[in-house]
């Protein structure tokens, strides 16, 4: 393993693309997890899967006086499960995660192991009245329509089918949310960082609870954590030429760094850290405004006798849909950030 | 112990941020505790005796207040509360940020209106004209500012949740000369925000019984209903609240100190809200836990009251309590 500083090129683009067409439903990560395995099997000093799906991997450091850093990237996503069988293909459905239902309507969905396409359909303009289309259509009143041949059963997942793309400086997928930070953990397993020892915890069911990283957090018992995900960007411009003062982060402005949301107040200690790291390379990055919204950090900060924790994030607009978009810039100056704090940890960090 | 009451309501240290004050207590107790540690989330944890039965008391040093989410281009602060912050007691206030800095609170489309608007219908006015002239950034915290008020029997001011606490832990550890228990006086983090830092120091403390100090509502002023706690008739024993269920050991023992030594006392059943203890309860294996209640008035408010006979009444059953070996009965277990 080189020193290197990771770069994102066409073996990361691809890596990328491989993760965000697999389907990971929260509670059915097995493929993502194939992936991940596959991956970073010959970079890691030992690697689990433990009881719940999380994929924890160790990289052994060097040094005397090592801190352990866990690194957190959750594998699953958001969709839905069968939960009634109509007859004729015919499905009713519930939304696993967060989904407003204002984004199923008319989306190519995949379905089960096999990932069968489907689609979540509604009555055409052609058949409705003015009044019906000014209502929101529920979750209750939709189904996902496999056609009669498709064989599924209640209980299986799916989600919105595959479709990632890459187009100028942007990347649109389904599931961005959070495969680039799942590619991000990977691609820094790819480095070495004798400083620490490395706890890679790659979790399940994050999208309903946060509930794997409190498992991989009790495992690890790590000195402090560091989460990666993806966070919404809400940055478009408001009528009017009023500011936008709730954008929570802005696309091409670099990777978010969080201060608090609702599961967590991240440490003071570890946001200076990250932003001196960014500022001293100068890595563009801003801050995630403070506000609701949760990451791993929030499972995993308040393990034993307690975690300090941070999340950073790259930024993605339309988050929870069946295409969100994100900047490569964005995705780049995230990973060099990670590589480049990593880098610098030592035990005083956490000196108070 | 009103200077230390004023001195630790003084000090602004919002959930997440509480260095400040934690220096400020570090050096209230260190002549008087065996043992100082502070764990991964910022808790300070005073040990008092050895090898008896283990009691966590803890007391959360946080405060409720108010953290920046965007600075507009004419150097306004938009923020969203930390911990339970009401519209209605913000416009006209003034706070104070961790950096130093202080500013007003003001409302979208001015003051000449009955209408109360949302937070994000707020800003802070810190001074800026624009946002490169604002010393506030994204992220920065800050706290209500306003003075302390000495009424005589009552005291007034912002963060009395908890700092009132803090102040009967710190003077409880002062007055407890020796003692039979091994005693962990814990000064909690990130209460305000979901009792997160007892959750942790519990884990770790890993006590046998432990109770809270924090405040309690009140039932005493015009329009109060069915709480029966008032200002000035003793510390408040809780029996329950929105979040937790009093061992009915540890409020058997707490009555029962009372009542041995005269000291005046309140039966407290909280409908709504909780204490550090709820989180106590659950760490581990379970733990049985109680709360010391101090009633106080404008819970949440930059203006919170309380009865200083009250305060000095729940040192003396606090002491009480911890100076003799602590065994709870197991009947009725």
């Amino acid at each position: 393993m080189a020193n290197k500083t990771p770069a994102v090129g066409a073996a990361q683009f691809k890596l990328l693309e491989k993760l965000c067409n697999a389907v990971g439903v929260s509670g059915g990560e097995s493929e993502v997890r194939k992936i991940v395995l596959d991956e970073i099997k010959s970079s890691v000093d030992e690697v689990k899967v433990d009881a719940l799906g999380n994929v924890l991997a160790t990289q052994k450091g060097r040094g005397a006086k090592r801190l352990r850093v866990m690194l957190d990237a959750h594998m699953d996503e958001v969709g839905f499960m069968l939960v009634a069988d109509d007859s004729e293909g015919l499905y009713r459905f519930k939304i696993i995660g967060g989904i407003d239902p204002r984004n199923l309507v008319g989306k190519q969905v995949v379905v089960g192991k096999e990932n069968r396409p489907g689609v979540i359909g509604a009555k055409p303009i052609h058949h409705t009245t003015p009044d019906e289309r000014k209502k929101v259509l529920a979750e209750d009143s939709l189904r996902v329509d496999l056609g009669p041949e498709s064989k599924i059963k209640v209980g299986e997942r799916g989600t919105f089918a595959p479709n990632f793309q890459r187009f100028g400086p942007s990347l649109m997928s389904k599931s961005l949310d959070n495969r680039l930070g799942v590619a991000t953990l990977i691609e820094l397993l790819k480095v070495s960082y004798p400083n620490i020892d490395l706890c890679a915890a790659f979790t399940v069911q994050e999208e309903i609870g946060l509930r794997g990283a409190k498992v991989a957090a009790q495992y690890f018992k790590p000195d402090l954590a560091i989460v990666i995900d993806a966070t919404p960007a809400n940055d478009l411009p408001m009528q009017y030429e009023a500011e936008n003062v709730f954008y929570n982060t802005k696309l091409g402005l670099g990777p978010a760094i969080y201060v608090s949301n609702s599961s967590t107040f991240d440490d003071p200690r570890l946001i200076r850290f990250i932003q001196n790291a960014a500022q001293n390379a100068k890595i563009p990055h801003q801050i995630r405004q403070p506000g609701g919204g949760g990451t791993d950090a929030g499972g995993i900060q308040r393990v034993g006798v307690g975690v300090p924790v941070v999340s950073v994030s790259v930024p993605h607009r339309y988050t929870h849909s069946a295409m969100s978009l994100s900047r490569i810039e964005d995705w780049k100056n995230t990973l060099v950030l990670l590589h480049t704090a990593l880098r610098q940890v030592t035990p005083s960090l956490l000196k108070r | 112990m009103k200077p230390l009451i004023e001195k630790l309501t003084s000090t602004f240290s919002p959930s997440g941020y509480e260095d400040a004050i934690r220096d400020v207590i570090r050096k209230e107790i260190k002549e008087f505790a065996d043992e100082i540690r502070v764990d991964a989330l910022g808790n300070l944890i005073a040990r008092k005796g050895k090898g008896g039965t283990r009691v966590m008391v803890a007391a959360h040093m946080d405060e409720i207040g108010l953290m920046a989410t965007h600075v507009d281009e004419k150097g306004f602060v938009r923020f969203t509360g930390i911990g339970g912050v009401y519209p209605r007691n913000l416009p006209g206030g003034r706070v104070r940020f961790v950096n130093g800095r202080r500013g007003v609170i003001g409302l979208d489309g001015g003051v000449f209106s009955n209408d109360l608007p949302p937070l994000d219908k707020m800003f802070i006015d810190v001074g800026a004209s624009s946002k490169s002239d604002c010393p506030i950034k994204t992220g920065d915290v800050a706290a209500f500012e306003r003075p302390f008020l000495d009424l005589g029997d009552r005291l007034v001011a912002k963060s009395m949740d908890d700092r009132i606490g803090c102040a009967v832990a710190i003077e409880s550890l002062r007055a407890l000369k020796s003692t039979s228990n091994e005693v962990y006086f814990v000064f909690t983090t990130q209460e305000e925000v979901g009792t997160r830092g007892a959750q942790t120091s519990a884990y770790g403390v890993d006590p046998d019984l432990g109770f809270s100090i924090d405040v309690t509502s009140w039932g005493d002023t015009p329009g109060q209903r069915d709480f029966d706690v008032a200002l000035g008739k003793g510390p408040a024993i809780k029996i329950r609240d929105g979040g937790m269920l009093s061992d009915p050991r540890i409020v058997e023992w707490m009555i029962g100190a009372a009542e041995k030594n005269k000291i005046p006392y309140q039966r407290e059943v909280l409908l709504g809200g909780t204490t550090d203890a709820r989180a106590m309860q659950l760490v581990r294996g379970g733990i049985p836990v109680g709360c010391v209640s101090i009633p106080c008035r404008y819970v949440h408010s930059p203006s919170e009251m309380v009865d200083y006979n009250d305060v000095q009444n729940a040192v003396e059953l606090i002491t009480t309590l911890l100076r003799a070996p602590v065994k709870l009965s197991l009947a009725g277990k």
